[in-house]
């Protein structure tokens, strides 16, 4: 066989590899990411004031929440649970991502969801360590990551998650 | 509820086209890219890569819908198909055919230039993620933009 040959075998072994392992975890809720930073505003309420300012906003110590409305102010926390999704512009799988995550909000009672643009807010997906779009995270009352899953999840992928909120 | 509107262009569903084209048209780069990667290194595999390095151009450049491919798909294949279920953002499949452009340019580089190694491995990439696009309608390019944002900006 020529190396040609040799290449169109690798690619279609790397391709159906590859595909098969991204079909069987998309979607699957599992593990959370550690939010960088953590301690920082811990040592910020040393001071009184900051600690007051602090408590004031947000509930201490600092969620992916906080990272939240540090980057989208007017972002509302669910009373429940909150569905915190990252798209972007080139991403055919967030569109049905959002068609999920709306209907579940619409079902589920104190459940939000938030669709944020991530290539619009660079620092919040650095920050929450997202690495590809789509990805939902799921908060809970306190604004705390539960966990989280990349790629379409389906409906009650999306329902058994919230339980674990 | 979404609180968070998108405000990319493009989203709308006027837009959308049949996402069954853009995998069509996947499984015909592939096909090309195998041809090309059979018939390598020489120059009938430069002159096959330049032909589909132009239709990613078209692709890239003038919307998916515009590619000869995307042509072939509504006038044989669309008529003989259901309605599609749902339209699709064009935005997606028309960034990806600016990835694959790139890879064919530089394939054609190494073929081109006698660097064959390069010709090769650049075209075995190309044809990983037109497999992936008509295998399982999954765009690489689309997975890439964020890590290079990320990365860039």
């Amino acid at each position: 066989m020529s190396t040609g040959a040799w290449v169109v075998v690798a690619a279609i072994a790397l391709a159906v590899a590859f595909g098969s392992y991204r079909a069987l975890t998309d979607g699957r809720f599992r593990g959370t990411h550690k939010v960088r930073d953590a301690t920082a505003p811990v040592v910020e309420g040393s001071d009184p004031v900051v600690e007051e300012v602090a408590l004031a906003t947000v509930s201490k110590p600092p969620t992916t929440w906080t990272h939240v409305t540090t980057a989208i102010p007017e972002a509302k926390l669910g009373e429940k649970a909150t569905l915190l999704q990252f798209s972007s512009a080139f991403c055919a799988p967030c569109r049905a991502t959002r068609r999920t995550l709306t209907e579940v909000a619409e079902v589920v009672p104190g459940v939000e969801h938030l669709e944020v643009d991530a290539e619009h807010h660079l620092d919040l997906v650095r920050a929450l360590g997202v690495m590809r779009t789509p990805t939902t995270l799921v908060l809970d009352a306190t604004g705390r990551e539960v966990t989280r899953a990349t790629g379409a999840p389906r409906k009650e992928q999306v329902l058994t998650a919230l339980t674990r909120s | 509820m979404s609180t968070i509107a998108q405000s990319h262009p493009g989203s709308t569903l006027a837009a959308g086209i049949d996402p069954r084209g853009p995998q069509f048209a996947a499984t015909l780069t592939s096909v090309v890219l195998i041809v090309v990667l059979l018939l390598a290194p020489g120059p009938a595999a430069a002159a096959v890569l330049a032909l589909q390095a132009a239709v990613f151009a078209v692709g890239a450049t003038r919307g998916v819908q515009r590619t000869p491919y995307a042509w072939l798909f509504r006038t044989f294949v669309r008529p003989r198909l259901a309605a599609p279920t749902e339209l699709e953002d064009p935005a997606p499949p028309g960034f990806a055919q600016t990835v694959g452009l790139g890879f064919a340019v530089v394939g054609l580089l190494g073929f081109v230039t006698g660097l064959d190694a390069l010709g090769l491995v650049a075209t075995g990439f190309a044809l990983v993620a037109a497999l992936l696009n008509a295998l399982f309608r999954f765009c690489l390019g689309c997975e890439l933009y964020l890590l290079a944002k990320r990365l860039t900006a």
